[in-house]
């Protein structure tokens, strides 16, 4: 691995070197590691599609799963289909991510479909993390799909970020709830020059109890533009919260789309959209500890996005 | 230390003439601990932010320690030891109390540093630290935090605006008493826009007020029996002694 590709591992996984417990590192299209522990089984996918088959025991406790792909080369577009199969009771860490580094004047473009399956009471924190850089002109693109199911009583903790780096992103989210299921999403995403970012979430609340939070916090800074969309949709005696809140900066343009769809009577659901720029008298207040006006705005946007 | 030479400064109205806020107002402040009260919308608030530099003066100079500082920006006052305690402090997503204390410090805090300016003002630092200053404090948490960035930073100057206003009665007697440790242990000037009895009793010098100018000034011997007395009381809110 060059210095490159660990600088890329680092941003995206916080990995300095091989990680403890399973993991597969996938490198321009290509296996560049991968390990299979007791519990959790990697194998390719049997459909033939790019990708892999991730299997975890039910009861499989405080293991974790990285899988980060990285990308060093310019002109190259790849579509990877990753499938999780949570088994019940479970309770393990899965940090997916990806890291560009563009320097030609051709796109990289990473589409990353990830299914996951969880089963009954299993509990999943899964961290997504989006990094690019290169001082070519080429594009760097990335849209991930996230296809979630959950059985009854499980959970899904999703930390999504994207911070500068990359152009254009498209990223959809869907998931399907039993009854007690909870969903937790935590999005940030910063865009600047002329960057697109575009996420769009689908939640289901079939079963009785379940419960989603979806949490967006973003700043567009520059000429950037940003799309949110957000659907809850409740089907039984449920509770749906869902929230942008967005800072924007210079030319950048923000459009919230919340909405809820209630076809239970019971469901109890919530949505909450913000825009605007900083304050002003949060960067005087700032002003008065001594900082100058700039240093101001970045203090309260590594808050917001913190 | 701080001197305001004949300050003016006015706001344009809707029907484009101008309204007089402050008028040829001037005051020098040399003492430890220097309150200012008089009725409400006489002009003191403004008085502060003009001293913070968040608002300019129309006519006049403002002089900190010799030097012209009129002109300076809000941060340009701050580095040369002016601190400013907001009435209604800001709110901010993400920043903890610990970020915030380590900004006005200038350096990251220890979480020790950290509690000793909360125990300074009363709050259990180990309930607070890590607490983000947003809606889930309440106004009397708030200020307090607000007044421990004012301490963290130590400056020579440090500028109150209605500490009581917008808490509730036993807030503020607690309040009171960090004031007065305040006062035990500055090494600086502390100005407090108040109209707290129990405030007034313990500074050295009073300003009062009234209509955008300095009505009269001195000594709290000289002054506070003219505030306490029979006619004062649409001037000064009194908290009863518990």
């Amino acid at each position: 691995m060059d210095e490159l590709e660990k600088m890329l591992l680092m941003q995206i996984a916080d990995l300095h070197k091989i990680p403890d417990g399973a993991y597969n590192i996938r490198k321009n299209g290509e296996a560049d590691g991968r390990r299979s522990t007791k519990h959790i089984v990697i194998s390719p996918r049997e459909d033939g599609k790019p990708g892999i088959d991730i299997r975890i025991a039910p009861h499989t406790k405080n293991e974790s799963v990285h899988i980060p792909v990285v990308i060093t080369k310019t002109e190259y577009r790849e579509t990877v289909y990753n499938d999780f199969y949570v088994g019940e009771g479970a309770d393990v860490l899965i940090i997916a991510g990806c890291g560009i580094h563009n320097c030609g004047q051709q796109t990289a473009e990473h589409s990353g479909v990830h299914t996951f399956h969880i089963g009954k009471n299993a509990k999943v924190r899964y961290v997504e993390k989006h990094y690019a850089d290169g001082d070519g002109n080429g594009e760097k693109v990335m849209n991930p799909r996230t296809v979630i199911s959950l059985e009854e009583g499980a959970l899904l903790d999703m930390e999504t970020t994207q911070i500068k780096g990359v152009d254009s992103t498209v990223r959809e989210t869907v998931a399907k709830l039993a009854g007690g299921a909870q969903l937790v999403v935590r999005e940030k995403i910063y865009t600047h020059g002329k960057q697109f970012a575009a996420t769009d979430f689908s939640v289901e609340l079939d079963g009785e109890g379940a419960g989603a939070d979806v949490v967006s916090r973003s700043v567009a800074a520059g000429e950037s533009v940003q799309e949110f969309r957000s659907k809850i949709t409740g089907n039984a005696a449920c509770h749906g919260h869902t929230e942008c809140d967005a800072i924007i900066m210079d030319r950048g343009k923000v459009t919230a789309v919340p909405s809820l769809a209630a076809n239970s009577v019971d469901a109890e659901l919530i949505h909450e959209a913000a825009i605007g720029k900083i304050a002003g008298e949060q960067i005087i207040k700032l002003m008065t500890l001594g900082l100058t006006e700039q240093q101001a705005e970045e203090q309260i946007i590594k808050g917001f996005l913190s | 230390m701080l001197e305001l030479s004949h300050i003016g400064f006015s706001v344009p109205t809707e029907n484009g003439r101008e309204k007089v806020i402050l008028d040829d107002l001037s005051l020098k402040i040399e003492e430890r601990f220097v309150a200012i009260t008089g009725p409400n919308g006489s002009g003191k608030s403004t008085l502060a932010k003009l001293i913070a530099g968040i608002l300019s003066p129309t006519e006049g100079k403002i002089f900190f320690n010799g030097e012209d500082i009129t002109g300076l920006s809000v941060t340009e006052r701050a580095r040369r030891g002016i601190s400013f305690a907001f009435q209604q402090p800001v709110r901010f997503k993400g920043i903890t109390v610990k970020d915030l204390l380590s900004l006005a410090t200038g350096r990251k805090s220890t979480v020790s540093e950290a509690c000793e300016y909360l125990s300074e003002v009363g709050l259990c630092a180990r309930d607070y630290i890590g607490r983000e200053v947003n809606a889930s404090l309440s106004g009397g948490e708030l200020k307090r935090i607000e007044i421990a960035t004012v301490l963290a930073r130590g400056t020579a100057l440090s500028v109150f605006d209605e500490p009581e206003a917008g808490i509730d009665l036993w807030s503020f007697q607690n309040l009171i008493s960090v004031f007065e440790k305040m006062y035990r242990r500055t090494r600086g000037s502390i100005v407090i826009i108040s109209h707290q009895e129990r405030i007034l009793r313990i500074a050295d010098k009073i300003a009062v007020v009234v209509n955008g100018k300095i009505d009269r000034a001195g000594t709290r011997e000289e002054i506070l029996p003219s505030l306490i007395g029979a006619n004062a009381c649409a001037m000064l809110t009194k908290t009863k002694e518990a």
